[in-house]
């Protein structure tokens, strides 16, 4: 295990797990919030996926983009977002990234290559393959990574998108998160098969299965597909082997588990597991582990009180913004 | 009569269909185990077991075409998608296959297929989890739209739908699911296609209202009385087939009439509404028909904004009102 950190410098380590930090503190401070009435809208949140939010973001460059899902705090963070700007939106404030509109569902932020979450599963897969079309007819470097769950490869827009992408070869990353439910129900109820990875085959491209609780390995593993990505070689299907440890949403009775799974799952929980392993290599103490853990809380007090003293918007502001500015950018 | 919510009226009409028509089935994602999302089937599972309460995978092109292919070949399948923002997702299969099987066949296709899709704003879903799609599929022949407001209606309508020849998109708003209404326990209650209902006598003003409308438009004529309006209140229940002589007579006898739904202002089931009084009934009108619906912007997350966007009571209490300010 010492091995296999030596190759990952001092500032990489503690940056991938501030970062896990963030996304699991940032839930638990949304999930807060939502109950003591900041947040308006349903939040579904990522909590149990930190390690391949994390993981395959870290491996892309910050010219490149992301798609991501209802699911998608954890990618919006590892992407860059910025906590309070999310707070804010999660908080319906003009201040928020899209000005209140959006909410949870719809956080975008174009400078950061996020290109959106998505209220439609399975939707913002197409998005992904076009941004690497363009990435493609540019000549440039650069690649984009969708974000989707197990639910999402049974939609007509997975394999549409999927089929595009390998006959193109575009540099896209089709990046599943197996959390093992869609709702409410098992994937074994929702596909034939427990392998997801294996749908790349019939569209030509190859299909990895990787630990998505190993942030490292998850790291690794989309690292190389950008690789090939970049190299001009074609998309990868990465399958990260997940769980969530919340409800589908906050609120969610969770009749559906089965028994023993989640106490099972929460051996892996792969916030402990990442700070164990920081600790046994002998590169981090506890002390410095608990610096980051104490700046992400002063973080997210930060962000909760901006969100919450941000200004909401007025009720003027929802007639803009529909369409361009040719016509003023005003509603018709 | 005894009471029941608008979601146990539902479930009371899928309930005793599939207890009368072994070939009535339901099928969807989460309708199972998780007894749906609006918890419409909770419970159903148990008694119908998971060959007619059939969970499927997140596949809307898959449920609707399946039921398509089902409803032909002999089954009743009443399938539910869980948000009308998603039937877009299923789209080809509803306006290309659904609607004109029987037509394209020469009439060999009967397609006794029901599509359960919820409509409607629940609060803070944002613009991918709060459209009101009625009027998308109005401009579509072969397909009837059902839109009930109240638990009865809900109950007939729904039966109706399941015991007809024809396929249906069945829209249940997420804001009436917990109402509750009189309900009747007859099991042999349904309610027909193409009549609409007076849910309120009055003389002064016609308001016709569209799913949820209707009981904000009951709120409205309820205000507009202790002014000393005297609204009379019209559900058409269903938007295809149009009961168009309910309304004209309506009109006949206010002169003034207010179309109001959630659907956004432009191109909604008012506008075909509206046409059709034009067309047939402007000689009893003394002023300009007017249409209340959301404005013409998808819906926010912000409940500022939302329920700037969306039309509410006040919205049809000050249309009625314009006809004495004019
Ligand atoms: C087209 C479409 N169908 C259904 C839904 C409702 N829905 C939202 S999330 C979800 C489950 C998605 O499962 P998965 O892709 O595994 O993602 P997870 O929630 O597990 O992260 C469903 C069915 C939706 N938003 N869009
Ligand atoms: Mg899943």
């Amino acid at each position: 295990m010492i091995d296999e950190l030596r190759q990952y410098s001092q500032e990489f380590l503690a940056s991938l797990y501030r970062r896990m930090v963030l996304v699991r503190e940032f839930e638990l401070r949304a999930i807060e919030e939502r109950r003591g009435g900041l947040i308006p809208g349903f939040i579904h949140s990522c909590v149990g996926q930190e390690a391949s939010a994390v993981g395959a973001t870290a491996a892309l460059r910050e010219d490149d983009v992301i798609t991501s899902t209802h699911r998608g705090h954890g990618h919006l963070l590892g992407k860059g977002g910025a906590p309070q700007y999310m707070m804010a939106e999660l908080a319906a404030r003009s201040s928020g990234y899209c000005l209140g509109r959006g909410g949870s569902l719809h956080i975008s932020d174009f400078d950061l290559g996020i290109l959106g979450a998505n209220g439609i599963v399975g939707g913002g897969i197409p998005i992904a393959v076009g941004a690497a079309l363009a990435f493609q007819m540019q000549h440039s470097s650069r690649v984009a990574l969708a974000f989707f769950g197990d639910g999402a490869v049974n939609e007509g827009a997975f394999h549409e998108a999927a089929n595009l992408a390998g006959l193109w070869a575009l540099p896209v990353i089709l990046f599943c998160e197996n959390n093992l439910y869609g709702e409410g129900t098992p994937q074994d109820r929702q596909a034939p098969i427990a392998d997801l990875a294996k749908r790349a085959e019939s569209y030509g491209f190859p299909g990895v299965i990787v630990d998505g609780n190993d942030v490292l390995a998850v790291y690794a593993t989309v690292k190389a597909a950008v690789s090939r990505a970049r190299a001009g070689e074609g998309p990868t299907l990465v399958e990260a082997k997940t769980y969530r440890f919340r409800g589908h949403y906050e609120g969610d009775p969770q009749v559906y588990r089965k028994p023993g799974e989640m106490e099972s799952w929460r051996q892996r929980d792969p916030v402990p597991a990442f700070r164990q392993r920081l600790l046994t290599s002998g590169r981090f103490d506890e002390a410095a582990l608990k610096v980051l853990e104490q700046g992400v809380q002063a973080e997210l007090d930060e962000a909760v009180a901006f969100a919450a003293a941000a200004p909401y918007p007025e009720v003027g502001e929802a007639l803009s913004g529909v369409y361009g500015e040719t016509h003023g950018g005003l509603v018709f | 009569m005894r009471e029941l919510t608008y979601s146990e009226a539902i479930r009371e009409a899928l309930v005793e269909e599939m207890r009368r028509d072994a070939n009535v089935f339901l099928m969807g994602e989460d309708v199972g185990t998780f007894g749906g999302v609006w918890g419409v089937s909770h419970g159903m599972l148990d008694e119908f077991g998971p060959e007619r309460v059939r969970d499927t995978p997140i596949s809307e092109i898959a449920i609707v075409g399946a039921g398509l292919g089902a409803a032909m070949m002999g089954m009743r399948p009443v399938v539910e998608i869980m948000f009308g923002d998603f039937l877009m997702c299923a789209g080809d299969q509803i306006v290309n296959q659904v609607a004109k099987a029987r037509f394209m066949s020469g009439g060999k296709a009967d397609v006794p297929l029901t599509i359960r899709v919820t409509s409607g704003a629940p609060g803070s879903a944002a613009a991918q989890h709060s459209q009101s799609p009625e009027s998308w599929f109005m401009n579509i022949p072969g397909i009837k739209i059902v839109a009930p407001a109240l638990p009865a209606d809900a109950k007939g309508l729904l039966k109706t739908a399941i015991r007809g020849e024809d396929p249906v998109l069945f829209f249940e708003h997420k804001m009436l699911y917990a109402e509750k209404g009189p309900v009747p326990d007859d099991a042999d209650f349904t309610v027909p296609f193409g009549v609409a209902s007076v849910v309120r006598e009055g003389v002064d003003v016609t308001v016709v209202g569209v799913g949820n409308m209707v009981l904000k438009a009951l709120k409205a004529a309820a205000q507009l009385a202790e002014q000393g309006i005297r609204v009379e209140v019209i559900d058409p229940r269903t938007l295809v087939p149009l009961d168009k002589e309910t309304l004209i007579r309506s009109v006949q006898k206010t002169s003034r009439v207010v179309i109001a739904h959630e659907a956004h202002l432009r191109s909604g089931p008012a506008a075909e509404i509206a046409a059709v009084l034009a067309e047939e009934a402007i000689e009893y009108l003394d002023g300009p028909i007017v249409r209340v619906g959301a404005k013409n912007v998808p819906l926010p997350y912000s409940p500022i904004l939302e329920q700037f966007v969306l039309p509410d009571v006040s919205d049809i209490v000050a249309a009625v009102a314009s006809f004495w300010k004019r």
